[in-house]
């Protein structure tokens, strides 16, 4: 029996001293997977019904939103690079506005992790799918309302992780020992007695890559807007993407 | 040694009730009844097979597939169950595009008999899972969610039981604990109640009031934690009157189930298979007259 061929078989031999007399029955339970592969025909009548969601899920992810003039990867730079610094300029000019709107304050900045960058962006037309490939994950856009002091502990992150985490609206200077030399938030050193808003996923802000800082924010602020639905209206709102490294954090 | 012992025996088993070939079961009259239970996990609306340049998977899964593998076991046998063990939602364009409508209609094309609830399959919140339930033509069966307070309120079953030639199989159904795992805006008031209380409290209604043959649980839970965490095989082990547990959550990929004892000293199986729909999970069961699948003196070796 061929849909058979793949699987394992687990047998349990159930012995059963029978309630006939004296004769032995057997009961059995087999268990075992079939792989779904291409050895198995499709079901036509299904992939009929699959077509029209198809046709429409894949033009539209494929219809071009703007162009990029040159390819961006994650490692094209020391603590800042292009692709990093598009992302985390997206969420402060697309999530900036809505959370205006709902509590009146401004994003003061973001940070994004670099693992969190999931692919490089071509040189060529980009698409809804560039932005499902950059951001496959569906967490969302949060801003954490931190005091002057958490955004301390932030550096001291930045500093022992020496990684190009993308940030947008802080610009911080390190020496060549990752030691921060400089930190300026809207073009002021950061004050201790005040308190930021700062954009991040929820992913972040739940402590992940071991971003401690973000516990226990004094407020936290839902947007109800997915990184990736920010990452498309984006797209779809520029004509030409920024390619640009910049000196918003760097090493001197 | 131990090995070698389960060989013969099976051997023995096997010639004496005597099993040609997997097609040709031919069982003494007593053992007529064969019923085949079918199940998927964690299929992430993976509608479409992996491209053959996949790095993981290359041409694995596929709906299409999958239902000519269904269809062709139920031609075999018409006393097939087929089941789910949740988190049908989430994982490719598919679901942001359409929201779980396509995942529900296929799933209602190949027949499925019902599913239990993953905590992905709240992503676009209760309300989008509520607002997907006209496309579904399966039963949801969800023993440890009180949803009362919410838009699924009657919308799922604690229990249910199907009977497929003369054999009454109870089905109930276990979710994981939501808080931490889902934004609690998404699952709004849904309670979770502890899962082996439930469980102990379902299979007994469905073995001992209801008097099924079969009692399987479709889990949510995840297959095994290294912590304290409830998982399948911890659930197998504390309760009993479960026959079968079928789970999902951990992605666990098992080439056939793991048994387990459970507290009365009973047998339990405990299968899962993966997810994405690379692989369709099937058990079946040879009963007797009686629909007898356990009695003195069982005999298992694996």
């Amino acid at each position: 029996m061929k849909t058979f061929t793949s699987g394992i078989y687990l047998l349990l031999a159930i012995i059963v001293l029978g309630c006939k007399g004296n004769s032995i029955e057997t009961a059995e339970i087999k268990g075992h997977r079939i792989a779904v592969d291409e050895k198995v025909k499709a079901n036509a009548e299904i992939e009929e019904f699959i077509q029209p969601f198809k046709e429409h899920l894949n033009n539209t992810l494929d219809s071009t939103l703007a162009y990029n003039p040159r390819a961006m990867v994650k490692s094209d730079g020391d603590l800042n690079t292009a692709i990093g610094n598009l992302m985390a300029d997206v969420v402060m000019e697309q999530a900036g506005p809505v959370f205006k709107s709902r509590t009146g304050n401004e994003i003061d900045m973001v940070l994004l992790n670099h693992g969190g960058i999931r692919s490089s962006l071509n040189k060529e037309n980009i698409s809804a799918r560039s932005a499902y490939a950059l951001m496959p994950f569906e967490n969302e856009i949060v801003v954490a309302e931190l005091s002057g002091e958490k955004i301390k502990e932030m550096l001291t992150y930045l500093e022992q992780a020496k990684t190009a985490h993308p940030v947008s609206g802080i610009q911080i200077e390190m020496d060549q020992d990752y030691k921060v030399i400089g930190a300026k938030i809207n073009g002021e050193e950061i004050d201790e007695d005040k308190t930021y808003f700062v954009a991040t996923s929820d992913y972040l802000q739940q402590g992940g890559d071991n971003m401690s800082f973000f516990k226990d924010p004094i407020t936290l602020n839902k947007v109800d807007y997915k990184l990736r639905n920010a990452i498309i209206d984006y797209f779809k709102k520029v004509d030409t993407l920024k390619v640009d490294k910049d000196n918003r954090f760097i090493r001197k | 040694m131990k090995r070698r012992n389960f060989i013969q025996q099976t051997s023995a088993a096997t010639a004496f009730i005597g099993i040609g070939g997997l097609s040709s079961l031919s069982f003494k009259s007593s053992y007529k009844k064969h019923i085949t239970i079918l199940h998927t996990n964690d299929v992430h609306s993976h509608i479409e097979p992996f491209g053959p340049d996949d790095s993981r998977n290359p041409n694995m899964g596929g709906v299409a597939r999958r239902a000519t593998l269904i269809q062709q076991i139920k031609n075999e046998n018409p006393n097939t169950l087929l089941l789910d063990a949740g988190d049908i939602f989430q994982g490719t364009p598919y679901f942001n595009f359409y929201g779980g409508e396509l995942e529900f209609k296929l799933m209602s094309k190949m027949k499925y008999d019902a599913a239990t609830i993953g905590n992905h399959d709240f992503d676009n919140g209760i309300d989008g899972l509520y607002a997907q339930l006209p496309h579904a033509e399966f039963d949801f069966i969800s023993s440890n969610y009180d949803f009362s307070n919410t838009v699924m309120d009657g919308q799922t079953h604690d229990h249910k039981i199907f009977t497929k030639d003369g054999v009454k199989i109870g089905i109930f159904g276990l979710g994981i604990e939501l808080q931490g795992l889902v934004n609690d805006s998404l699952y709004k008031e849904t309670k979770y109640l502890n899962p082996i209380e439930i469980a102990q409290d379902q299979s007994r209604i469905l073995k001992e009031e209801k008097n099924c043959d079969l009692v399987i649980c479709l889990s949510h839970l995840g297959y095994k934690y290294s912590s304290d965490k409830i998982s399948d095989i911890k659930l197998a082990q504390t309760t009993k009157n479960i026959d079968l547990i079928i789970g999902g959550h951990t992605h666990t990929f098992l080439e056939k189930p793991t048994v387990e004892t459970n507290k009365a000293g009973k047998k339990v199986l405990v299968n899962q298979v993966g997810c994405y729909g690379l692989y369709l999970g099937r058990i079946d069961f040879y009963l007797d007259d009686k629909n007898n699948i356990e009695t003195n003196g069982v005999k298992i070796e694996v």
